[in-house]
């Protein structure tokens, strides 16, 4: 199915192609010839559409009424302190949570109800080390593109694209046991591209890196962002990768606090700079 | 999700356990040392206990050691069926766990590769202790080893199942590892492992009863009848429906979301 005046494009295409001329029907994509394409029928393909989300542990709620979306082609970061609900929302979107209340759509996927079409089109670094230390480079994707459900040669194909990408082909053959923290960060991150997802998750991936691993990965995440047209939603606690237009939600406590660009929340909130900001929602009163 | 993602997957899943396996060589050994010992030590102070029986599936009177053997495969299959499950509980308190559930293939698929890449492991063990178990007088037909393969393979999964669901439901490494005592020591010795049930039966009429309804005794005589190259219909049964029964209970049973996050406030 076709709609007059949209041509249907490849995957690659699409990527490439600038979001607010992209719109998505019935799963396939299109991208309009002339521009914009208006009405009812199509909707902009956000990543993430989160709308009054709730979850609850026991009594206690964890969070509140969460909505927020991620465009695709765009990178957020997802900002709390310890407790805010950022690694329970990523636990919900990677379908290991259910859905208490509300809704959350991965490219218009509900992941409550369509998990499987959710997951295929999202990648992820879990805030803890997931890799098998006893198995090799090699042998942690070939195994995660198994699961994927992937066919083993595509699977050492890309395999072999992106540990060339992250530097890593020389260290194919070693026990994931032998790499330095970077390395096996950047492992983490081939295996999170290895299916090509649209979606990336990164729940505090540059958690123990060096800085100069750390900038490393930003720099490769943003080059994934822009020339790839990957969506990106990434949490830290560390300021100083933050950049001055950085797109933003502010978690605390399980609520929203604010959103949007990090230079207009510091000077809404009346602080010096993104630092005083986060140190603000640190503390019991600090709400914006 | 076409049907290849699904084969790809269920490969992927074996692939990865036998990749473990010949990295763990102390626990192929351990595996092997434990069944040899009952074997060579156990066997050799009972040789007079079955005092010249005839027990079925065998017409003629046998020795301790060519009795013993299918219980030990059965305790070679059980013990690495639980510790499958160990490594579960310990993939889930690590995070690794998340990886696999992050699949998009449906979660009982993942579940049930899960059991099969155990399964897998537990032929291999079970395989090398046969061949060394010729050494001890114990020689089954040659077709006997094919014919035993399915049993084998439907009592890892019965027994893999049931540790699954231990997982399942235990929070805590430490308290699986507590659990494991009561659960893998019972199912053994109150089994048909050791003792043929007539001889238990004259022992103790209750100690029968406990064993005539445990559902491993089943699983060691489906695996002592196709070695023989017998059939039991009755193991035959009991063994596949409790697998069938365990597997579908441990795949509804399996919440990540209970024990992943929960009880972890600092984790939000």
């Amino acid at each position: 199915m076709q709609a007059d005046g949209l041509e249907k494009i490849g995957k690659d295409e699409a990527k490439q192609a600038s979001f607010e001329h992209s719109v998505c029907f019935l799963n396939v994509k299109y991208v309009s010839v002339d521009g914009p394409v208006w009405g009812n029928v199509y909707s902009v393909s956000d990543a993430i559409n989160i709308e009054g989300l709730s979850h609850y542990f026991g009594n206690q709620q964890v969070l509140k009424d969460v909505s927020f979306s991620v465009a695709q082609g765009r990178q957020r970061a997802l900002l709390g302190p310890n407790g805010a609900g950022k690694t329970t929302l990523f636990s919900i979107l990677t379908c290991l949570l259910r859905v208490a209340e509300g809704q959350a759509t991965v490219f218009g996927n509900d992941v409550a109800r369509a998990s499987g079409k959710a997951l295929a089109r999202i990648g992820v670094v879990f805030q803890k080390p997931t890799l098998d230390l006893d198995l090799s480079v090699s042998q942690n994707l070939a195994y995660h593109g198994a699961i994927q459900g992937m066919n083993p040669r595509r699977v050492r194909d890309r395999a072999e694209q992106e540990l060339k990408r992250l530097q890593l082909w020389e260290r194919r053959d070693d026990p994931v046991r032998n790499l330095n923290g970077g390395h096996r960060r950047r492992v983490e991150i081939a295996r999170a591209l290895l299916h090509e997802p649209d979606l990336l998750l990164l729940d505090e991936a540059t958690a123990g890196l060096d800085l100069a691993s750390r900038v490393s990965l930003q720099a490769y995440i943003r080059s994934l962002v822009q020339e790839q047209g990957l969506a990106v939603l990434w949490t830290t606690h560390l300021v100083e990768e933050l950049q001055a237009d950085e797109d933003v939600v502010l978690l605390k406590d399980g609520a929203v606090q604010a959103q949007g660009r990090l230079t207009d929340l510091v000077r809404a909130a009346g602080v010096g700079d993104a630092k005083d900001l986060l140190l603000g929602l640190s503390t019991p009163a600090g709400n914006l | 999700m076409k049907a290849a993602a699904y084969f790809y997957c269920f490969l992927g899943v074996l692939k990865r356990e036998l990749q473990r396996f010949v990295q763990q060589r102390t626990r192929f050994v351990s595996a092997l040392v434990r069944p040899l010992l009952w074997l060579a030590v156990f066997a050799a102070g009972f040789r007079n206990t079955l005092d010249g029986l005839a027990l079925p599936p065998h017409d003629t009177a046998i020795s301790y050691e060519v009795y013993i053997v299918p219980g030990l495969v059965g305790i070679i299959v059980l013990f690495n069926s639980m510790q499958s499950s160990l490594s579960m509980v310990y993939d889930r308190e690590m995070g690794s766990m998340r990886i696999l559930l992050a699949s998009p293939l449906p979660r009982g698929w993942l579940l049930i590769s899960r059991l099969f890449s155990s399964a897998l492991v537990s032929l291999l063990q079970v395989y090398a202790f046969l061949l060394i178990a010729r050494l001890f007088a114990v020689t089954p037909p040659a077709w006997g080893y094919v014919a035993a393969l399915p049993a084998i393979v439907c009592s890892a999964i019965l027994l893999g199942a049931l540790g699954l669901l231990l997982a399942s439901i235990i929070d805590q490494l430490e308290n699986f590892a507590g659990v494991m005592n009561f659960v893998v020591f019972p199912l053994f010795f109150l089994s048909s492992a050791l003792y043929p049930l007539s001889q238990m039966r004259e022992a103790s009429e209750w100690v029968y009863w406990l064993c005539a309804a445990n559902p491993f005794t089943y699983a060691v005589e489906f695996v002592r009848h196709s070695l023989w190259l017998g059939f039991s219909p009755s193991a035959f049964w009991v063994t596949t429906t409790v697998a069938v029964i365990l597997t579908t209970a441990a795949v509804i049973g399996f919440d990540p979301s209970r024990k992943m996050l929960a009880g972890r406030p600092g984790a939000h």
